[in-house]
């Protein structure tokens, strides 16, 4: 239940709602609102100027076949890091959820990835890949396997894929041990004793109940792969080989901090924005009404 | 339809024993209650039933055949949840029908069935819904109407009835019942209330810390209670205890309070002078001019009687029921304790003869 506290005046409730104001005012709309300003405008080679060019840097950027490709590459990096960390770690905490022995052992260690910086992240699991000093990567070689995600844009996409999805695991892992334990054990033992083996009642019961959770989960999980991998990215991979695993948010980087289009880098941010807008106004008018019971 | 055998069934969690060896006969169609306060492993022993639980050693059979190794699942029985334990994703309907479908029953069968047990338990309005937007009762009528769709050998219920107001309850006890008689399911039914016991059982166990301290009628249990604890527990107000030595040869007491009273029904065994606890219902004392003089510390008047706490001389306290409105508190009532509704118990609180 919650409860409804009512404040006499406006002095206090604004009071306490500032500090989040104040930070979603800096860095979520002033920012934003740069984006979008800047946006419409066009810059000379040397920074002396700036006009109002319109749609026009809209239009250059959507007729960019590396535009494109990096789209693409979106795509495939943010379902499949979603899929991937969802995946592991409903199963992980399917499975710390049947341990008792030793369960917050677990739990802690599964846990400790969250607290490891994207970056950090990333160099570990470089030192794990590395074709040339990585225990894996060398393994691989070992093998007879060409791995060189350096060379090869498929490897090096599987290996920001691993490394991005490795970090969210964690998080997702918490939220869905916190559902499973919300199910009443008597629901189970109701199901199985109408004959369901535990396959089907995982299919049938625990799944459906987790349904509000998961399709929590795969917003945040979206638009973390969309915005918060850039730095896994950046420290494994710079965008390449050539464009491979350059996405959306790291061309918004590449077009602007390294190659100083600011109208452009604007309008890529002024893209993403809205894709991630729409898709989740999408998910929650669509998805939503469906998944909770 | 089936038939229920528990042989030397123990259960143990750790270093706690919780069952110490249950044993029981139930007959096909039988309905039996098993009664005791919290924690006497009355739950346990249900589970154990059902298959969620695992004996630490004994067997269960049903209908002859061994089940203690087997799931909840193959063991076809029904069971009726405290908090109902409907899946709450699922409408009415395919709470109903869950079981069926596991078992592959054909679409236009499981509809009929369904159906048929709506309208039996009057559901047939809520097919459509979802738990949450059914009251305690409905949910109470779902839980029983997947039980009853199954068809099982065995109905079990774990205190379906204690989250109901005390309205719904009394309606419910006897709509469980009256189902229950109509679909000649035998049934396994756990709780806490000596009402519901006594009126939904055709035999009750009487659980007291791990054993069966009793199994019989209602009304032998009430009348020829095995123990003090089941004379206590079985009956309302509870049952008086007055400390007394056996006198004059084994057929009569002597009570503490001062008196010897003749047993109305023969001897018991044992030396003059041997400890005994006569037990008495409150019910069963009435006012009589040459009876002992009890003071009254309380009066509790019901209506249609009236329930008064005193002592005796000697210091026991004594409850009696009495059908009229006497008595202040500290004024001294004459009161007749009828030899013909003692129960007698010797000193570890056996019931001894008659």
């Amino acid at each position: 239940m919650r409860k409804k506290v009512i404040f006499k005046g406006i002095a206090l409730p604004w009071l306490l709602l500032l500090p989040q104001l104040v930070i979603t005012g800096v860095f979520f709309f002033w920012p934003a609102g740069q984006a979008i300003y800047g946006s419409f405008l066009r810059e000379d080679a040397f920074g002396l100027s700036r006009d109002f060019v319109g749609l026009e840097n809209f239009r250059d950027v959507l007729a960019d076949p590396n535009y494109l490709a990096a789209g693409w590459n979106t795509v495939v990096f943010s379902s499949s890091v979603a899929i991937g960390a969802l995946g592991v770690a409903l199963f992980l905490a399917v499975q710390a959820d049947k341990a008792i022995r030793g369960a917050d052992a677990y739990k802690t260690l599964l846990i400790w990835p969250y607290a490891v910086a994207p970056a950090v992240a990333a160099v570990l699991w470089l030192f794990m890949f590395h074709p040339q000093i990585g225990l894996f990567g060398r393994a691989l070689n070992g093998i007879g396997i060409r791995w060189d995600y350096q060379v090869n844009g498929n490897q090096a996409m599987l290996l920001v894929i691993l490394a991005a999805a490795w970090k969210q695991v964690s998080y997702n892992f918490i939220f869905f041990l916190a559902g499973l334990q919300s199910i009443p054990r008597a629901v189970l033992e109701a199901a199985a004793i109408d004959g369901a083996r535990p396959f089907r009642r995982f299919w049938t019961i625990i799944f459906p109940l987790l349904a509000p959770t998961s399709f929590f989960l795969l917003v945040v999980n979206i638009v973390y792969a969309f915005f918060d991998t850039f730095g896994t990215i950046h420290a494994l991979t710079k965008g390449g080989p050539g464009q491979a695993t350059s996405t959306l948010i790291y061309k918004v980087y590449v077009d602007g901090v390294q190659n100083l289009n600011f109208g452009a880098s604007a309008a890529q941010s002024v893209i993403l924005m809205a894709i991630v807008i729409g898709l989740t106004a999408v998910q929650f008018r669509f998805v939503e009404r469906k998944v909770h019971y | 339809m089936a038939t229920l055998t528990l042989s030397a069934v123990r259960k143990q969690f750790g270093s706690t024993q919780v069952l110490h060896g249950i044993d029981l006969e139930v007959a096909d169609g039988e309905m039996i209650v098993v009664v005791g306060a919290s924690g006497c492993g009355k739950s346990t022993l249900l589970r154990i039933v059902a298959g969620l639980e695992t004996p630490s050693s004994g067997i269960v059979r049903i209908d002859g055949r061994d089940v203690t190794a087997l799931e909840p699942a193959d063991r076809d029985i029904a069971m009726v949840f405290q908090n109902y334990a409907l899946y709450p994703h699922m409408s009415v309907f395919e709470n109903m029908a869950y079981g069926l479908k596991i078992r592959g029953m054909p679409m236009a069968e499981i509809k009929r069935r369904v159906a048929e047990a709506a309208e039996m338990l009057e559901i047939g309005p809520l097919l459509e819904r979802k738990p949450r937007q059914l009251s305690g009762g409905q949910r109470q009528r779902v839980a029983m109407g997947r039980a009853v769709v199954r068809e099982p050998k065995l109905f079990l219920f774990d205190e379906p009835l204690s989250n109901l107001d005390a309205k719904l309850r009394v309606q419910m006890r006897a709509e469980i019942r009256r189902l229950q008689m109509r679909l000649g399911v035998t049934s396994l039914f756990v709780t806490h209330d000596q009402v519901e016991a006594m009126t939904l059982g055709d035999r009750l166990v009487v659980m007291h810390a791990g054993r069966a301290a009793q199994v019989a009628s209602p009304m032998e249990v009430w009348g020829r209670p095995a123990d003090t604890y089941v004379a206590g527990f079985i009956g309302s107000p509870a049952m008086n205890f007055l400390n007394a030595t056996l006198a004059a040869g084994g057929t009569a007491a002597t009570l503490k309070a001062g008196p010897t009273i003749a047993f109305a029904d023969g001897p018991r065994a044992g030396a003059d002078g041997t400890a005994l606890t006569i037990g008495i219902r409150p019910e069963h004392v009435a006012v009589s001019p040459d009876g002992l003089p009890l003071t009254v510390d309380l009066v509790e008047p019901l209506g249609s009687e009236t329930v008064i706490h005193g002592h005796l001389p000697g210091g026991e306290g004594l409850v009696a029921r009495l059908p009229l409105a006497a008595g202040d508190i500290g004024a001294v009532l004459p009161l007749a304790l009828p030899a013909a509704a003692f129960h007698v118990f010797d000193a570890a609180g056996v019931r001894l003869g008659g």
